[in-house]
């Protein structure tokens, strides 16, 4: 009996001497998972898989892109921030971790992650039909300032979603109620097109690669886009300070994350290692082939960022009556 | 014509042919898996393809999911568990025939049938893909409201038995769709504070669940003595001419339909299946047969779910806008391989379109052979016996649950729809209704709420567009119709009865 508690003691410290040992060893040493909090296919999961495919062959371990959809984004980035910071799971946080919680549907705010890079940033346009009578972005102003509350209708996401806070901004900016505009919700932004094209709809807010094909297919016209500079695959189109006197600049933007508390040791390998990710020829090419804007923020300008933009759309929320 | 013969060029290399076959192989495993669906094979074929020129990765996906969805047939027919939810409106009639001995007549339907919606869908979309998505990109809330209450009236169809009973499952479905984060307000609904439930109840581990899970359950507390079907399979290809003949009105029918239901943003495979066969139902000249292992069905919504295929393709190639959820993620692929979807497709490269078209019809051309192969292995499951093929079963459905969002939460869903649906099977309540409202539930909601917005409030904006003005009348009529035919039916068959008593 006492030999065998003897042996079960010695196995288990071996066991332990065996952790502590693993602990010790570089990291990586086994698979890493990238959540996802949104669909395969869609955008963020499309640049999760090109960073996590760069970061295998970086680190010369296998890491997995997992989509944990659903919930508006709440499970996955729930899934993200309650993972064990050890490193081997990370995730892709997106704009709404600055928006859900306003909204009372979690807890979870930026400051319940380790930022480790902001990779991506897209500012939606303004569109409209491409048959309507608005041709410039002060003509589309003056008539919603002349319209009754609610009148015109506009969409291009769910309710409380980026692109209707991003049309609140604009409003409020514009010296408007942010809810001046009826927000009608969809899901996503190409039903909210499509509706758009089928006149249901007045105006469409999303980002110029989600309308690009409509606009190319002389469906849909954007009017202005709501960025310090113009998108250089549509020199034409102004920003919104240009086209009308507007000062607001908004967009959807993805970063990496892990949980709060990632040891140093990992930070220590991922924030160089996604620093020379986005400075490579292959993530460049695939970014500007999809039409994404690249921008790249180390951990501390990251959580600045997402600091500044959390004050932000709680007051944009708040007109809009979404914050509780 | 240069065009054409270009793409037919690219298709037809021997590699990107290796590449359909193997594609083909893996779409026929994924769909005869019970739980595991086209757009799962889609998804988890999007990391290879990132290593692939664009053609074979393009044939590659299309590939796959013809095969899934025919592979689909293969549990419903000999197990009563629908491999994908493009199967699911027929599974009764299918799994009756088996029983009949009729095995081989609803697997070779199930094929040829296939076949032939998957190469019509495919010349709808090479001859008319601008003209269709020009019209399907005219839908709006008030049109999509109408059609979703539409597809509902099916439910009405596709019921046997008790039409209150058949309501009741109608209404546990539009129920259980009401769960989770709603998607106009962005208010939890029957969350419970739990962060799963704000995803809602996923139709996938539902599906499996309530098919699947309590076909294992009646097993488990059923008599034991189920006959193993242990012959040789006779020619799955006999009779098939002579069915196509009795049926090519309905072949016909179910073909176009089908393709239509693809084109239109939002609706795929599974509502095609469901809205031709209720079709098929109501004209069937023998419609008391339906439910009870009667091929007719098999045949209309087999055809449908594969002419849906090609279908989807139109909106999502022309203007970028999904037709269902395996486009959705091929939306994400076209962009990758540099095929950025719109009108400038056809201009900019018209050789990699038309490869798209020449590969629905090699693939479908491919279906024949490689689905031939596929009943061949899989009746092997039927000499099985049960007391191993149910565990094994169990397994399947435990990995697609959880497979469908990578949480254990979906396994939970599975299991207790699995109860609910053997509960509701074992007292006369129809299933498949339950399964219909818990896909339409969703969309009608949320076109009737956005058109509410849209319209001030005003009813009558369900009436205002020409092409909603005519889908509400003839929505409303059918349901008057249905109604009425109801009562009146009730009315004669409680006539007697009270005279007798």
């Amino acid at each position: 009996m006492n030999r065998r508690i003897l042996m079960g003691a010695l196995l288990a410290g071996a066991v332990a001497m065996g952790f502590t040992a693993a602990a010790e060893a570089a990291y990586p040493e086994r698979p890493i998972t990238v959540v996802v909090p949104w669909g395969a296919g869609g955008g963020t999961d499309a640049t999760a898989r090109i960073v996590a495919s760069l970061m295998e062959k970086e680190l010369g371990v296998p890491v997995n892109v997992v989509n944990r959809t659903g919930g508006s984004g709440v499970v996955g980035h729930s899934a993200i921030a309650t993972a064990e910071p050890d490193g081997y799971t990370i995730g892709m946080i997106t704009v709404e971790i600055g928006m859900m919680h306003w909204q009372g549907l979690t807890d979870l705010n930026w400051e319940s992650y380790t930022p480790l890079a902001l990779y991506n940033e897209d500012p939606p346009g303004v569109n409209v039909r491409a048959d309507s009578k608005w041709q410039t972005l002060a003509e589309l102003m003056e008539d919603i300032k002349a319209a009754p509350p609610g009148a015109m209708k506009a969409s291009g996401t769910g309710q409380g979603g980026i692109w209707h806070v991003a049309l609140g901004g604009m409003l409020q900016a514009a010296g408007l109620a942010a809810d001046h505009v009826q927000w009608v919700p969809s899901q996503g932004a190409a039903p909210g097109l499509q509706d758009l094209v089928a006149g249901g709809i007045d105006l469409v807010t999303c980002s110029v690669p989600e309308a690009k094909a409509l606009i190319d297919a002389g469906k849909v016209r954007s009017l202005a886009v709501m960025s310090a500079e113009r998108n250089p695959a549509f020199p034409d189109v102004p920003t919104l300070k240009e086209a009308a006197g507007i000062e607001f600049t908004v967009g959807a933007w993805r970063g990496l994350a892990g949980p709060k508390g990632l040891p140093e040791e990992v930070t220590g390998v991922l924030v160089p290692l996604l620093e020379k990710i986005h400075g490579m020829d292959e993530f460049k090419e695939f970014m500007n082939q999809r039409g994404f804007g690249m921008v790249y923020k180390p951990p501390a300008e990251f959580a600045a960022f997402m600091a500044e933009r959390d004050a932000a759309f709680g007051g944009i929320m708040k007109g809009l009556g979404l914050a509780q | 014509m240069d065009a054409l013969l270009a793409g037919a060029a690219l298709v037809l290399a021997p590699d990107n042919l290796l590449v359909m076959l193997l594609a083909g192989a893996f779409g026929l495993f994924v769909g005869g898996m019970p739980g595991l669906t086209a757009t799962m094979a889609t998804a988890l074929l999007v990391p290879v393809t990132f290593f692939m020129p664009p053609v074979p990765a393009i044939s590659a996906i299309v590939t796959a999911t013809a095969m899934a969805i025919f592979a689909g047939d293969l549990p419903g027919a000999l197990l009563r568990i629908p491999g994908t939810p493009a199967s699911a409106a027929y599974v009764e009639d299918a799994f009756r025939m088996t029983q009949k001995g009729e095995a081989e007549t609803v697997l070779g339907a199930g094929l040829v049938f296939s076949v032939i919606g998957g190469l019509v869908g495919a010349v709808i979309l090479a001859l008319l893909a601008p003209t269709l998505a020009e019209f399907a990109l005219g839908f709006s809330s008030f049109e999509y409201f109408w059609l979703a209450l539409f597809g509902l009236s099916c439910a009405v169809f596709i019921s046997t038995g008790s039409p209150a009973k058949g309501l009741v499952s109608v209404l546990i479905g539009l129920l259980l769709a009401t769960v989770g984060i709603d998607t106009t307000a962005g208010h939890p609904r029957f969350t419970f504070g739990s962060v799963e439930l704000l995803g809602g109840v996923s139709f996938i581990p539902a599906m499996i669940g309530i098919f699947a899970i309590s076909e294992v359950l009646r097993w488990v507390t059923g008599p034991r003595a189920a006959a193993h079907i242990t012959r040789q399979f006779g020619n799955v290809f006999r009779g098939q001419w002579a069915l196509f003949r009795r049926y090519k009105v309905n072949v016909a029918r179910s073909a176009v339909v089908g393709t239509g239901i693809g084109v239109l943003p939002g609706a795929g495979a599974d509502i095609a299946a469901w809205v031709t066969y209720a079709l098929a139902k109501r004209f069937s000249k023998e419609p008391e047969k339906f439910g009870t292992g009667h091929v007719e069905g098999v045949v209309d919504a087999g055809t449908a779910n594969n002419a849906s295929l090609g279908g989807a393709w139109v909106p999502a190639m022309v203007f970028g806008i999904p037709g269902d959820s395996i486009t959705a993620i091929v939306i994400g692929v076209l962009y990758m391989k540099n095929m950025n979807p719109g009108p400038t497709l056809m201009l900019n490269q018209p050789e990699l379109l038309y490869a798209v078209f020449v590969t629905f019809f090699v693939a479908n051309l491919l279906l024949l052979p490689l689905g031939w192969v596929a009943i061949k292995l899989y009746r092997r499951i039927l000499e099985v016996p049960r007391e191993v093929l149910m565990p094994i079963i169990l397994v399947f459905c435990m990995v697609g649950a959880f497979a469908i969002n990578n949480s254990v939460f979906g396994i939970g869903i599975m299991l207790v729809l699995g109860v609910l649906g053997w509960f509701m099977e074992e007292n006369g309540f129809p299933v498949a209704p339950a399964i219909l409202g818990l896909v339409l539930g969703e969309l009608i909601e949320h076109n009737f709420i956005t058109s509410m917005i849209k319209a001030d409030g005003r009813l009558l904006g369900f009436f205002e567009r020409p092409v909603a003005a005519v889908l509400g009348v003839v929505t409303l009529l059918v349901w008057t119709w249905v109604v009425v035919g109801k009562v009146r039916q009730v009315w004669q068959d409680s006539g007697p009865r009270r005279s007798a008593a």
